[in-house]
């Protein structure tokens, strides 16, 4: 037996680490876990949505008259209704459940049926009569500039400008002009969309205390628990909000939704059960998904591959709505310096509207397509100094525990590890530039954060919170807000606590996501759950530890710090044979102390940047990736094939393996499917059709993502260098993996035929026109050609840790004095 | 039309059980299994035939029950993820799916299950290609669709030997 152990120092494992059956694999497996649809009860009524054919309009009247007529129906509603408006990012109130005055893109809800059925429902919402007078549209930033009016909301910095904002981090243009090379590059990275495979739904109902109940596959049931008793004007203590297991979410299901609020009102005023459930049409109109992004990387390097300073500069396209805007405006840039060294660093960012579905957090939040264009640039810049580069990369990774001149702490990093680890897997120094004609290898690496330093609404409360609840028949309760995605959470969770006690996890039952019983946890997004859930389960746990430890220890004759836990049983450290079974102990510690239970909960470290806006970025740490991908180039058609991906991934510490490689290999397909194929597009319908603005594929058959047949055999490597801030070491995994894919496969094509395709998707027919261009003698290049004379505001000026700053923001004349 | 249009009443044959139900007669297989029989393992991605998670198996070949009328599989043998356990025994493709990966959300997991159970019914040893190819119709979102192989061809191999 060892000696009683710190978490991190513990040496053997009884669960973390190895591969196990998931806590709700079983349910799954069966049918038998019930999503937000599969929720039926007694009088229940459905609900369907009335969306606007229109992509920016005043909405003159609206009579429901005939549909309120109509046999079945129960009810209908329209913005009256709904006065108050939502967002979920306070700065961004800008949504109604149901439009009032105006709507903004084709699909913003503008009415609601409740009646018997699904079919009469929509059999109503064509009998509703709504009148609308059309306005200009703005279909994308450079046009949202272009036309400050007619604005699509009255907030925001100016114009259709929503957000826009700037950072320098030293002098920028100085260190670029004494580089030996400024390499300037545009990249253009189209949007997509989550496309979970369940719809969204959700089932409204008032409980017999007289109290709302909302069952909704949501991601933050939390932050969406706020938004509800501030919409229906009602106190948060009579609403309940039970975030039902999730078909997966990937970030779509963090915005709260229409017809969430919808449901939930139409429960309230007709007492009844109101499901809804969207079609899958609707999702595409619900999205929140990838921001479609413009960037222009300017980047200055000495002769022998140093970066010396980086001018970022963003152009977000919003869609219709605030969302998560605001923050995804930051964190198109934010993240940027946590790879590389960097000296220097400038980043300007502005978020438009347009009239189009809002985009909101998408696996990576706004990091993929500036991870995109650095990481093909820096590819650029290997190629340009005759460098490899997997070794330029390896040449400069940001040192452990480091701060970025933006005043990020790194923290643990195993991105060298990564690095030499997939050069190794892909026999990248013997297959390089050896795979004959058509067939290439790229690299790229990046960078994610294990869940956001700040919460969304500004508070100094944990971010999240665990209670931990025994008894004597051995049983192990543990309640937690957060919410099950598919990720795993649950299993994270269980795992964790069964570790500390040293029970196996099948003695754990997890009560996740339910805001009237669980303590608050923020919500399944940054991937944040296992850091800050495994860490608030880790006090918990270690407190009642702590009780059970002190029973034990008068029966087993041995002081309370030399009692160990493992194997469903409970020992004294220095002698094997002077035991008792964990059931055992939980009964002395009740007899002693009372029932037991404990709290833990977690809010993460204050960031080192105290400047305004240094909030966005900070991470109790930070995993990293490393990927290479193969190609084969089809020179006649374009089409590019993908026979195999590498990719090694510093996680700190897979709790369990098998999910975690599934997170791996998951996170790569997302990646792989939006560098080749995902777009949410639109276009305009001809004149004599409105000239609405609409989405081009709202299906799963033309939204085009991978099949099995497309998706090529992916080795994973997980490097694990237990990270000091989190559960056993534990990073994320949720996230990181995709970031590295889409860069890594654009310079794969490069290495295979010799053109560059800046921009994602890269589509067989940008790939055919970098060829012709190649043919030709033009430069090889397909991707954006101009970046607009965008407005960015005078930056905030913040000296990096090395030349003298404090973190805080200071004058530009100050500096002269100190570099 | 009519708000409550007319029923049809029949005897469907579901995991070997006859369950007498009646529904209105536009319903699809897939809306009269969830919504009149209760059977809610099969789930629904679209309901427009495009990604396979409603996938159940009539007369033991994979079908898509959103683009079937119920009306149409009276006399046909139908089989659904609640009827591939026995008991509490799990078969062996849902306690591979279980346990090596191939269900994360578990949203796209019946449909995958009920295609690869009619796959190792008519070939107990497909190669990897088999199975990409025969799944090509389901989507998943979550997996990278790697552990889901891996759970089939853990599965076929616990079915060829009779252990696990």
């Amino acid at each position: 037996m060892n000696a009683p152990e710190k978490p991190l120092q513990k040496k053997r494992f009884d669960t973390i680490g190895k591969p196990r059956r998931r806590v709700d694999g079983r349910a799954k497996a069966i049918g038998q876990l019930r999503f937000a649809d599969d929720l039926v009860l007694p009088r229940m009524l459905h609900c369907k949505l009335l969306r606007s054919p229109h992509p920016h309009a005043v909405i003159e009247s609206i009579d429901v008259a005939r549909a309120q007529a109509h046999r079945g129906v129960h009810l209908v509603l329209t913005g009256a209704e709904f006065p108050v408006p939502y967002g979920i990012m306070p700065v961004s109130q800008d949504e109604h459940a149901l439009a009032r005055e105006r709507v903004r893109f084709v699909g913003d809800p503008v009415a609601a049926v409740v009646a018997v059925d699904e079919q009469t429902a929509t059999e109503a919402l064509e009998l509703i009569e709504v009148k609308y007078r059309q306005l200009p549209t703005v279909a994308s930033p450079e046009e949202g500039l272009a036309n400050p009016e007619p604005r699509i909301h009255d907030y925001g910095e100016q114009g259709n400008i929503h957000r826009n904002q700037s950072y320098e981090f030293g002098d920028v243009e100085e260190a670029l002009a004494k580089s030996d090379h400024v390499f300037e590059d545009l990249f253009f990275y189209e949007g997509n969309t989550h496309l979970p495979m369940e719809q969204q739904a959700s089932l409204a109902s008032v409980e017999g205390d007289g109290k709302l109940l909302l069952s909704s596959s949501t991601q933050n049931p939390h932050y969406l628990h706020r938004q509800l008793a501030r919409v229906l004007q009602i106190p948060a203590a009579h609403i309940r909000v039970i975030a039902t297991p999730n078909g997966g979410g990937f970030g779509g299901k963090c915005d709260p939704g229409n017809h969430e609020f919808v449901v939930s009102k139409a429960a309230l005023m007709l007492g009844r059960p109101v499901k809804i459930c969207l079609t899958r049409e609707e999702v595409f109109y619900q999205h929140r998904g990838r921001h479609p992004v413009l960037m222009k990387f300017r980047t200055g390097v000495t002769k022998d591959g140093r970066l010396t300073a980086m001018h970022l500069q963003t152009l977000l396209d919003g869609g219709a709505y605030g969302s998560h805007g605001p923050a995804s405006t930051f964190y198109t840039g934010v993240l940027t310096p946590v790879t590389y060294e960097l000296p220097r660093f400038k980043f300007e960012a502005c978020r438009v509207f347009t009239n189009k579905p809002a985009c909101g957090p998408k696996r990576g939040h706004g990091t993929p397509q500036p991870r995109f264009g650095q990481e093909v640039q820096l590819d650029k810049i290997a190629e340009k100094l005759g460098l490899d580069p997997a070794e330029l990369r390896l040449s400069m990774v940001t040192k452990p525990d480091s701060l970025t001149a933006s005043w990020l702490r790194v923290g643990s990093t195993g991105l060298a590890d990564c690095i030499r680890k997939v050069v190794e897997m892909s026999g990248w120094k013997e297959r390089r530039r050896k795979l004959g004609p058509g067939r290439g290898l790229g690299i790229a690496c990046s960078s994610y954060m294990c869940g956001a330093g700040v919460s969304i609404y500004w508070n100094k409360m944990p971010h999240s919170a665990v209670q931990l609840l025994l008894d004597r028949s051995g049983q192990v309760t543990v309640y937690c807000g957060a919410t099950e995605l598919g990720q795993g959470s649950d299993d994270v969770l269980a795992s964790i606590i069964a570790e500390s006690l040293g029970i196996d996890p099948g003695f754990v039952r997890c009560v996740t996501g339910d805001t009237g019983i669980t303590p608050i946890d923020l919500g399944s997004y940054s991937s944040r759950v296992t850091i800050m859930m495994g860490n608030a389960a880790l006090q918990a746990a270690g407190r009642v530890r702590e009780l059970l430890a002190a029973a034990a220890a008068e029966q087993l004759n041995t002081l309370p710090d030399r009692v160990v836990f493992s194997q469903d049983r409970v020992f004294a450290a220095e002698d094997p044979g002077k035991t008792m079974s964990f059931i055992e102990a939980v009964a002395l510690a009740e007899t002693k102390f009372g029932t037991i239970a404990a709290v833990g909960s977690y809010a993460p470290p204050k960031p080192p940047g105290r400047y305004k806006g240094a909030g966005v970025g900070p991470s109790p740490a930070y995993s990293f990736s490393a990927c290479v991908v193969e190609t084969e180039v089809d020179p006649h058609t374009g089409w590019v094939t993908v026979p195999k991906i590498w990719i090694a991934h510093d996680i700190g510490r897979a709790l369990n393996p098998v999910l975690a490689r599934g997170q791996v290999i998951g996170g790569v397909y997302m990646g792989l499917g939006e560098a080749l194929m995902e777009e949410q597009a639109f276009r305009r319908l001809p004149p004599k059709l409105s000239s609405a603005l609409v989405h081009r594929n709202p299906s799963m058959l033309d939204y085009k993502s991978l099949t099995s047949l497309d998706m090529p055999e992916v080795e994973v490597a997980l490097i694990e260098d237990p990270d000091p801030n989190c559960p056993y070491g534990a990073k994320e995994v949720g996230q990181g993996p995709l970031l590295p894919v889409m860069p890594a496969l654009a310079n794969a094509i490069y290495d295979a035929v010799g053109v560059r395709i800046d921009e994602v998707p890269i589509t067989p027919d940008k790939v055919l026109r970098a060829l012709e261009k190649k043919e030709k003698g033009e430069v090889p290049r397909v991707g954006p050609e101009s970046f607009p004379a965008v407005p960015y505001p005078a930056p905030t000026f913040v000296l990096p840790p090395w030349e003298g700053g404090d973190g805080n923001e200071t004058k530009r004349n100050d500096k002269t004095a100190v570099v | 039309m009519s708000a409550v249009p007319d029923r049809v009443h029949m005897t469907l044959r579901v995991n070997g059980e006859e369950l007498p139900v009646s529904f209105a007669p536009y319903k699809t297989l897939l809306e009269v299994l969830r919504e009149d029989l209760n059977l809610t393992g099969t789930k629904h991605g679209c309901e427009l035939g495009e990604c396979g998670a409603c996938a159940v198996l009539v007369d033991g070949e994979p079908l898509l029950s959103c683009l079937e009328l119920a009306v149409q599989c009276e006399g046909r043998e139908i089989q659904t993820i609640e009827g591939l356990a026995k008991g509490t025994e799990l078969h062996p493709l849902q306690a591979a799916f279980a346990d090596v990966g191939g269900s994360q959300c578990g949203y796209c997991t019946s449909g995958m299950v009920m295609t690869a159970k009619a796959l190792l019914d008519s070939e107990p040893a497909p190669s990897r290609e088999r199975i990409r190819e025969a799944l090509s119709g389901n989507l998943c979102r979550c997996t990278g669709y790697q552990q889901i192989w891996e759970s089939v061809e853990e599965a076929a191999r616990v079915l060829r030997d009779g252990k696990r």
